[in-house]
């Protein structure tokens, strides 16, 4: 007879994983056997817990006790101490703000209280590769109710009085959306879910596929119903294999219990879903694009009007929306619109998922409600930054997106507010940059990025963002001039307006919004050659202050170009000519006799 | 050679079961696409004129749709693939130097292979571990997390002796 039974739930998210999660599971599990409690301890894998910046984490139940940074060491010392002597390892929990020790911080502390957790309602809690636990959650409770209680017109009005907006970029009421698929003419219509998250820098859709693939399931084969659609498909990253083979698995295990396949729940109503694979390409995150991808094709976007709605996949009336969207959709169908509304604001109404990273303390996902201000998400929230340096601005919405200074940050997150400034939501990642990021930089991070992604079909988006990028690169490396700076601006806009698809129409948003809010940063890049961040390398020299150096060589030994030079114990010297400013010297020396100066010297 | 040959006639043999499942269903390609790169490590011409016929479609089709994604390589990869994450939390945490050392540590330019066939170094974008950037992961499964150029020499170290 067992003691105790507890369920250990250990996340399996990405960030987890990278910090080593598979050898801290297989240390828990070699001890419990050594001690012979497999009966009485359950491990659990999750899905992503969001704090991916303490990880990897376990919570311990019955008791809620939140373990992080563990190591096999750790595991082992949890199971004898905790697990079978009932002592809480202090050295093990988190820790708050000043150091405090907090066993339980879902309950206390801002990063855990602060969220509403709706699409990532059971991200950590359940078991993602069992049906049973999603069950248990009220899941597939809102199938049923659709289809044994609702008409589908019933269906796409709750949807549209929650007044719920698409997450995957543009915020599109999804209601409506859905309302325009249903009442598209023929019989043969598709749904298909977008989960091709291109951002390079948000991962919720991922960890909503990862940690809780059956709510997508139960949301597409409601959708279906809802437009009269037989067939939904699931477009995923090739970059995400873990995604895949759950969802896979998630739909076997739906298929067994008949939430989906022939005459779902006895209702008469029939709907299958099928697994579509990307294959590397940011522009089938656009919807059109995206269909010719599912079909086979290369992935370049169509000319709109059509839209989807009345002619999509193969032609026929096709609805698209995002994971996060869908993730919502089941709970509004469940609890009514209201329920929905209670959070966010009148136009952007419920919550929506961040993915926090960049300069600040607390990385990871946050599900927050609409309304929230920039500073409490990223101070409250994010906990500020993590060396005490000065929080310059934060990008949103990737690179179809823009920066937002600090001085706006008591500026709420919704779809209106955002876009006003310059940058929008789109899907949520949202990258905090301090006073060592350069601004020109940036833009020109993102440049490079649509640059390579641009799918080469119309030559404003082809042409012109490499044009911009050439430009960024000229003034970082200190060879623009003024004129340039007008040009980008020029260049931007026309790229905006004669864009085909979104891809091209947002591409100059960076350069755009960076000009915005940073001309003064552009202008001392070409007027005084000096990068004020000190980032751009062509701009920058390090330099040694002699009265600091203790010529302790840690330096001279690190350095790959091998340019530091001196005597033990004397101050030494870093030969310009050969330095070739990767800045390993600075990061070691001990002394902080190191420094970066802009412009570079002669 | 021979046992090289052998080896191939296996792997048409399983693309050829992979393809079966697709009859009737439209839209094949890419899926197959994926199939024949995992089977092959990347997608020679020969592979490309073989699915073309299969799928009776034109290899004018087929390689464009190859050269589209950037997932599919039509030049073998080494043996370890180091994927860097150039993704904006990477890039904020410095990822551009990881890149560039180990570059300098192996020799090559992105996308090339070391002569030993046994290394080669992809940019990738976000790999979904934002929190440990910047993140570099080796192969399918060896993630490292918060990486800094000083790190580079041992990660290598690892891979170096195996082959
Ligand atoms: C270049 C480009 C990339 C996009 N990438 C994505 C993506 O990765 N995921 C996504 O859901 N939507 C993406 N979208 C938006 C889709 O076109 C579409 O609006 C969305 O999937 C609709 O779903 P929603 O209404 O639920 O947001 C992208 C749009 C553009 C123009
Ligand atoms: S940006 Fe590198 S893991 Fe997300």
């Amino acid at each position: 007879m067992p003691l105790t039974t507890n369920t250990i739930l250990i996340c399996a998210g990405g960030a987890c994983i990278s910090s080593g999660e598979e050898s801290v599971k297989n240390a828990l599990e070699r001890k419990i056997k050594e001690y012979n409690l497999q009966e009485a301890i359950k491990i659990v894998e999750t899905g992503c817990m969001g704090a991916c910046s303490i990880g990897p984490l376990m919570v311990i139940y019955p008791e809620g006790v939140y373990y992080q940074k563990l190591t096999p060491k750790a595991a082992e010392k949890i199971v004898e101490e905790h697990l079978l002597k009932g002592r809480i390892v202090e050295e093990y929990l988190y820790k708050g703000d000043k150091g405090k020790i907090v066993p339980q911080p879902q309950e206390e502390i801002p990063f855990f209280s602060r969220q509403v957790k709706i699409a990532t309602r059971n991200l950590g809690i359940i078991d993602p590769l069992n049906i049973e636990e999603y069950i248990a959650r009220d899941g597939y409770f809102a199938l049923y109710k659709a289809l044994k209680e609702m008409k589908p017109e019933e269906v796409i009005n709750t949807i549209k009085e929650s007044g719920l907006r698409g997450r995957g970029g543009a915020g599109f009421p999804t209601g409506l959306k859905w309302e325009f698929a249903r009442k598209a003419p023929g019989d043969e219509k598709y749904m298909i879910c977008n989960a091709d998250e291109g951002d390079p820098g948000a991962f919720m859709d991922r960890s909503i596929l990862e940690g809780d693939p059956h709510t997508i399931i139960e949301a597409m084969t409601i959708a279906g119903y809802a437009i009269g659609a037989n067939k939904g498909y699931v477009y995923v990253r090739a970059e995400y294999p873990i995604a895949i083979e759950r969802l896979s698995e998630a739909l076997k295990q739906a298929h067994e219990y008949g939430f989906l396949g022939e005459n779902i729940l006895d209702s008469g109503f029939s709907f299958d879903i099928e697994i579509r694979i990307g294959a590397g390409a940011f522009v089938c995150g656009e919807e059109t694009a995206l269909i010719n991808s599912i079909e086979g094709k290369r992935g370049q976007p169509r000319v709109k009007p059509p839209y989807p709605a009345q002619k999509g996949l193969w032609g026929k009336p096709t609805n698209i929306n995002n994971v996060e969207t869908l993730a919502c959709v089941p709970p509004i169908i469940k609890n009514g619109p209201q329920w929905f509304r209670q959070w966010g604001t009148e136009k952007s109404p419920g919550t929506k998922v961040f993915a926090l990273a960049g300069k600040v303390k607390n990385t990871g996902l946050v599900e927050v409600p609409m309304g929230i201000t920039l500073r409490e998400l990223i101070y409250e929230i994010g906990g500020g930054s993590p060396t005490g340096k000065k929080i310059k601005a934060v990008q949103t919405g990737g690179p179809s997106g823009g920066v937002i200074p600090e001085e706006y940050f008591d500026t709420p997150v919704d779809f209106e507010s955002l876009t006003q400034l310059g940058a929008i939501i789109g899907s949520g990642g949202m990258i905090v940059l301090d006073e060592d990021d350069c601004m020109v930089d940036v833009a020109k991070f993102f440049l490079e990025f649509t640059v390579d992604e641009s799918c080469g079909k119309c030559t404003p988006c082809r042409e012109g963002t490499k044009i911009m990028y050439e430009i960024l690169n000229k003034i970082t490396n200190g060879e623009g001039t003024e004129d340039d700076i007008e040009t980008l601006e020029k260049l931007g806009n026309i790229i905006k307006d004669s864009s085909l698809c979104g891809l091209g129409q947002t591409a100059p948003n960076p350069v755009l919004s960076t000009l915005r809010y940073y001309k003064d940063e552009y202008i001392a890049h070409v007027r005084d050659k000096a990068c004020p961040a000190k980032k751009c390398r062509n701009l920058i020299s390090y330099v040694i202050d002699t009265s600091k150096c203790v010529g302790c060589t840690a330096c001279a030994r690190v350095c790959p170009a091998s340019c530091i030079d001196g005597e033990i114990k004397k101050p030494h010297e870093i030969d310009q000519e050969a330095c070739i400013k990767c800045g390993s010297c600075i990061e070691v020396c001990r002394f902080g006799a190191i420094s970066k100066v802009s412009p570079a010297l002669d | 050679m021979l046992e090289t040959c052998e080896k191939h006639i296996e792997l048409y043999k399983e693309l050829d079961s992979y393809i079966q499942n697709f009859k009737g269903k439209k839209g094949a390609l890419i899926n197959v696409l994926h199939k024949a790169q995992e089977l092959f490590g990347w997608l020679p011409p020969e592979v490309q004129e073989y699915v073309a016929d299969k799928l009776n479609i034109s290899p004018a089709t087929v390689y464009g749709v190859v050269t589209f994604y950037n997932f599919f390589s039509t030049k073998p990869k080494g043996k370890s693939q180091i994927k860097i994450c150039l993704g904006t939390a990477c890039y904020v945490k410095g990822a551009d130097r990881v890149m560039e050392r180990f570059l300098d540590e192996l020799g090559i330019s992105e996308g090339e292979v070391t002569k030993d066939g046994k290394f080669s170094v992809h940019g990738v974008r976000c790999l979904g571990a934002c929190s440990m950037a910047p993140v570099v992961l080796v192969g399918e499964k060896d993630f490292y997390g918060k990486v800094t150029p000083d790190m580079v020499p041992s990660i290598l170290k690892k891979y170096k002796g195996e082959g």
